[in-house]
């Protein structure tokens, strides 16, 4: 049934997203906002707004319970969860779907075995993929490690097995920093954790990040290219590119296809993506996750593609079937998007809690400006940092950086610092030019900058 | 006895406890140090330290864990001697 009436559960530019597709599709939209995010534009352009709770995100956006009872009685017929939050949270999904209302994404079973890391990796190797090299689980002691590492070779990382979000990781380049590194790892995991298990994963030295954007109907999925989002911070994208460029025709083929196989062997319904790290060195890829949901940079895709994603997962979770053969997908030009964050990069990029002043926006052919700012706009200190996308196409990736560059120097953001002035630098930087950059650029480029 | 106060340095949310699952870093009333952690403040996923800057006999909080704060806004108070 299609959907008529849409809850949105989220805010910022990503609500604003879902707005924008939901009324270009005739449906009414009611957001789902915190006390906080009262005077915000998603507030002001949604049919309806209700409030969901305090500030913190715990009492308001990561409240389950209330999110799925408030959407219930506004009378809504689905919930939209955006990124973060509540997206990938397969009990939410599930209260979502006792309610009566339908979720916009997958399956809370797809969810369950793409976002469990260990069973998600069972499934990539049952169909082939690659997994980074590294020991099957918690490593019993030193000998192992050692072992593994002579094998895989070094350097290597100790990872917490209940780790996430980058914390826990130690680089190890020998033996003997093995034999030094471990005992502390498993010790600093165990306090930090509650759990002492570390595993073992070999560095891929001058890796890129590579994802595969997929759309799924529950029966069929189909891929929609690839984006190279190696530029990153402490883990963090900032810098995004749609399609990869540099790399062998074969292994782009062979990327999708397995993407592909992958998703359809979860029956995946909605958006998702596949993230791989690719090694230049041997031409080979490695599964490292599945997103189970829209992602930040899909708007790179979208320009490529020539299609709406949001729209596309709301007619799906309405009961439509595909849209598109995967012989329809046809991409053109070069699309670069870059993360806004209110951020000041020149004091170890300290968050800035604050009142815009002004905003004057970039636009012109082939420039697209995702964000919920204005003149006046006070960004909570509550949510994460990013108040902006600027999203540009051009005929190649050449043409792309022109016109990046042309839309930076338009753009203006005052009243608080922002991570704009970086992106001025890092267009202009000849690694970036040239292509030339892997997953461990962007921070030594960083340091050096500050300097 | 003099009463001491202790501001967090930016807005956010005001946390005494390291981790959802772990005790507070110090009771209400409780004696402490200069340099001492008593809270954290989380700052657009950015998480801040607020530490004591004198010794003190007792500590009283005035915000309760994960509530929200205002730039410089008082979190407890010390009672120095």
């Amino acid at each position: 049934m299609p959907i008529r009436s849409l809850f949105v559960a989220n805010r910022g530019e990503i609500a604003l997203r879902i707005i924008r597709s939901a009324r270009e599709l005739g449906i009414k939209t009611i957001l789902g906002h915190s006390a906080a995010d009262a005077e915000s534009l998603p507030v002001r352009l949604a049919d309806t707004a209700i409030e969901i709770g305090p500030g913190p995100a715990a009492k308001s956006y990561l409240n389950a319970e209330r999110v799925v009872r408030l959407a219930s009685e506004s009378g809504a017929d689905a919930i939209h969860p955006g990124y973060g939050f509540l997206a990938e949270n397969a009990d939410f999904v599930d209260g979502v779907e006792r309610a009566g209302l339908t979720f916009v994404g997958p399956s809370a079973e797809s969810i369950r075995l793409m976002g469990d890391k260990a069973k998600a990796r069972e499934i990539a190797r049952e169909v082939g993929i690659a997994t980074v090299p590294g020991s099957e689980g918690t490593l019993s002691g030193l000998e192992e490690a050692q072992a593994l590492a002579e094998k895989v070779g070094y350097p290597v990382m100790i990872k917490a097995v209940s780790g996430g979000g980058g914390k826990g990781i130690r680089t190890v380049c020998n033996p003997t920093e093995l034999a030094k590194d471990l005992p502390q790892a498993q010790a600093e995991a165990k306090a930090a954790f509650g759990d002492g298990g570390v595993y073992l994963e070999k560095v891929i030295q001058g890796a890129r990040h590579l994802e595969v954007q997929l759309l799924g109907d529950g029966f069929d999925v189909i891929h929609l290219h690839e984006r190279d989002c190696s530029l990153q911070r402490r883990r963090q994208k900032i810098w995004e590119e749609a399609p990869a460029t540099g790399l062998p025709a074969s292994v782009m083929e062979k990327l999708h296809k397995t993407a592909v196989e992958l998703a359809r062997r979860v029956n995946y319904r909605s958006a998702g993506t596949i993230e791989f790290l690719y090694d230049p060195d041997r031409a080979e890829f490695y599964f490292i996750e599945m997103n189970t949901r829209i992602q930040v940079e899909h708007p790179t895709t979208e320009l490529v593609a020539g299609l709406d994603l949001v729209g596309e997962m709301l007619r799906i979770s309405g009961g439509e079937r595909l849209r598109f053969r995967q012989d329809e997908i046809d991409i053109r030009g070069h699309a670069i998007e870059v993360r806004l964050n209110a951020e000041d990069p020149d004091r170890q990029f300290l968050p800035q809690p604050g009142v815009i002043e002004d905003v004057r926006v970039p636009g012109g052919l082939g420039v697209r400006f995702d964000s919920h700012i204005f003149p006046g706009y006070r960004i909570p200190p509550f949510y994460d940092s990013l108040i902006g996308k600027l999203i540009v196409l051009g005929d190649n990736r050449s043409h792309a950086l022109d016109r990046l560059q042309r839309a930076l120097h338009e753009l203006s953001i005052t009243g608080v610092k922002t991570t704009a002035g970086l992106f001025e630098d890092l267009v202009s930087s000849p690694e970036v030019r040239s292509g030339d950059y892997h997953t461990k650029w962007l921070e030594p480029w960083l340091a050096a900058r500050g300097r | 006895m003099t009463k001491h106060t202790v501001r967090t340095p930016m807005p956010g949310t005001f946390y005494r406890k390291p981790g959802p699952d772990q005790p507070v870093y110090k009771n209400q009333g409780e004696a402490v140090r200069n340099g001492e952690v008593i809270g954290l403040v989380e700052v657009m996923k950015t998480y801040f330290e607020v530490k004591s800057d004198r010794d003190g006999a007792r500590i009283h909080f005035l915000v309760d864990d994960a509530e929200a704060v205002d730039g410089d806004q008082v979190i407890a108070e010390i009672e120095v001697s």
